[in-house]
């Protein structure tokens, strides 16, 4: 059934795209900030059309290909205003940087679009697409700085391995479309369903290729190899970008793709993201350790973080699936939030990118000092901050799921990756500091960066709304 | 009439040499974007048997995609390729680590 309507604030934004892209360009370097605002208006306006289709019925449409649900409209909604808090983090850099060009925020937007079309797909080629259309405008970001060799040095590491990952993921969608003659979501779960998982040997070969380029997206050990590189060779706005809002795209497709069509193969791939987010719990926390570049140091925690989410997502629970949506979100915010602080701490022509500058950013300024604070916080998982919260019901839910031994293994790990958090805080407030210049931001970046420390510590104390709507969008998508 | 399984085979050792060939090619960034071409061209492989043997029109549609993403893809990263080259002047694939740690 075509049913178009289902669609309208992916063809709104595309359209918006389209329509900004000849703007941009007939406006002179000067103007760009019309760019920028217009981006903002896209995404928000998307954002109220996608909010306004929400609390409806489950509904299929494009021929099947497409689906309208709460999950899509959750994941979606996080996606764009996300997108639209690191605009306004990225403005500042790109300024300072000399970067101010409109095909920044025109990459970002086609990213945004690719992650929509994967939160709403109902077809493995859709998944495909969309997925591409977000790594196409990442290689490309990544390479933003075009006259910086490592900037393009870590876009030509990207492109190889990113490339790699959507092979290994092909070719996994193809053994299943041999092996079940569908491509849709519902088609491939009707198959699996009617299967022996465990015996089906070509199931579980397909599922392996899956499996890894689902893990390759999010970053996981052992596909993690290009995290620390992009992390650091990217222009810090575009890492802000990578490091969060393309997580909740990861998830998106791993609930369409492992939840909602392999779903009933749980048995067999929750053993995989078991090992995965295992070794990517264990390496990434203790690699950041003896990390000297801030960069990297959170690269090799996203590494970490990551491997939370897949454990969150192996038990194959409507709670251990809220708590790793919860978490993703969550996530992405303090990410945003950490790069935000970098972004500030660099000057015209300077990355601020070691340990050694956020030395005494108490000194010079006592407000970005507690933001930092409270974001570090919340990374290491110190209550009340709301990474306390999440990291809490990830493990909860990975008890339930009868996995004793790897709770207990996320918690020493959760304690030994405090150390570097907590030595960053230690730097910040006890330390001299390299040098004294104040640090100044427009309005709208301090505004937002205090709403993103303080949601923090909101969103710690009361997490129940968040977690309330995580769960009821997997209620509504019968996951 | 020819086997399913000898298309799947085939397959499978084209995906297998384009995957050893990144692994085992030290020299030329050139060569990784051949190996990424022929990965999804085995893939293509795969999917047209599959289509062909099963009577559906999907696999072969689905293979039109992939062609056409990865034409995008290559012109991406043969332009990643180029200003690489302006900055280092080499691409070596050795000489590509500027970042450790």
């Amino acid at each position: 059934m075509v049913n178009i309507a289902i669609a309208t604030p992916e063809i709104f934004l595309l359209s918006t795209i389209c329509l900004i892209l000849l703007i941009d360009l007939v406006l002179k370097d000067t103007d760009r900030m019309v760019t920028y605002l217009l981006s903002q208006v896209a995404l928000l306006a998307t954002a109220l059309l996608v909010f306004s289709s929400m609390g409806s019925e489950k509904i299929t449409g494009l021929n099947d290909m497409y689906v309208r649900d709460d999950l899509g409209g959750v994941l979606k909604v996080s996606i764009l205003l996300l997108t639209a808090g690191v605009f306004v983090y990225a403005r500042k850099y790109l300024r300072d940087k000399k970067l101010w060009r409109g095909e920044f925020f025109l990459l970002a937007l086609f990213a945004v679009l690719g992650m929509m079309v994967m939160a709403s797909a109902n077809n493995l080629l859709v998944v495909y697409l969309g997925l591409e259309l977000l790594a196409l405008s990442m290689y490309a970001l990544v390479a933003f700085n075009r006259d910086d060799g490592r900037s393009t040095e870590a876009a030509m590491k990207y492109f190889v391995l990113g490339a790699v990952a959507s092979g290994l993921l092909l070719y996994g969608f193809s053994m299943l479309y041999g092996l079940s003659g569908k491509l849709d979501i519902a088609g491939v779960a009707a198959y699996i369903s009617a299967q022996n998982v465990m015996q089906n040997l070509p199931l579980l070969f397909a599922l392996v290729f899956v499996v890894a380029g689902i893990s390759f997206k999010f970053g996981a050990v052992p596909f993690h190899m290009w995290v620390p590189d992009v992390y650091q060779g990217a222009p810090t706005a575009v890492t802000l970008f990578l490091g969060s809002v393309p997580k909740v795209a990861a998830l998106a497709m791993l609930l369409r793709v492992l939840a909602e069509s392999l779903g009933v193969a749980n048995p067999a791939w929750a053993q995989m993201l078991l090992v995965f987010g295992l070794l990517s719990v264990f390496l990434g926390n203790i690699v950041a350790i003896a990390q000297f570049n801030l960069k990297r140091m959170l690269a090799y925690s996203t590494i970490a973080h990551m491997g939370f989410i897949l454990l969150g997502s192996l038990s194959g629970s409507t709670e251990g699936y809220s708590a790793a949506l919860f978490y993703t979100i969550t996530y992405a915010m303090m990410a945003a939030g950490g790069f935000a602080i970098l972004i500030l701490l660099g000057k015209e022509g300077v990355e601020a990118e070691t340990l050694d500058d956020i030395k005494g950013l108490n000194e010079r300024s006592p407000w970005y000092a507690f933001i930092m604070m409270l974001l570090l916080f919340s990374m290491a998982g110190i209550p009340p901050t709301v990474g306390f919260y999440a990291k809490l019901s990830i493990i909860q839910a990975v008890m339930q799921a009868g996995y004793l031994w790897p709770a207990i293994i996320m918690v020493v790990m959760s304690v030994i990756g405090a150390f570097y958090y907590l030595r960053a805080i230690k730097m910040m407030y006890f330390d001299k500091p390299d040098n004294a210049e104040p640090i100044t931001a427009e309005a709208d970046f301090n505004i937002l960066l205090g709403v993103n420390g303080v949601l923090m510590l909101v969103l710690g104390l009361f997490p129940g709304t968040l977690m309330g709507i995580c769960s009821a969008a997997m209620v509504a998508s019968q996951l | 009439m020819i086997p399913l399984s000898h298309f799947l085979i085939v397959a499978a050792l084209l995906f297998a040499i384009s995957v050893a060939g990144m692994f085992i090619n030290r020299k030329n960034v050139l060569i990784l974007l051949m190996c990424i071409e022929m990965m999804l061209l085995s893939v293509n492989l795969n999917f047209v048997a599959f289509s062909h043997y099963l009577g559906d029109m999907a696999g072969q549609v689905f293979v039109f995609f992939i062609l056409t993403v990865a034409a995008a893809e290559a012109a991406i990263g043969l332009a990643i390729l180029v200003v690489l080259f302006r900055n280092r002047r080499t691409i070596n694939v050795q000489e590509l680590d500027a970042m450790k740690g």
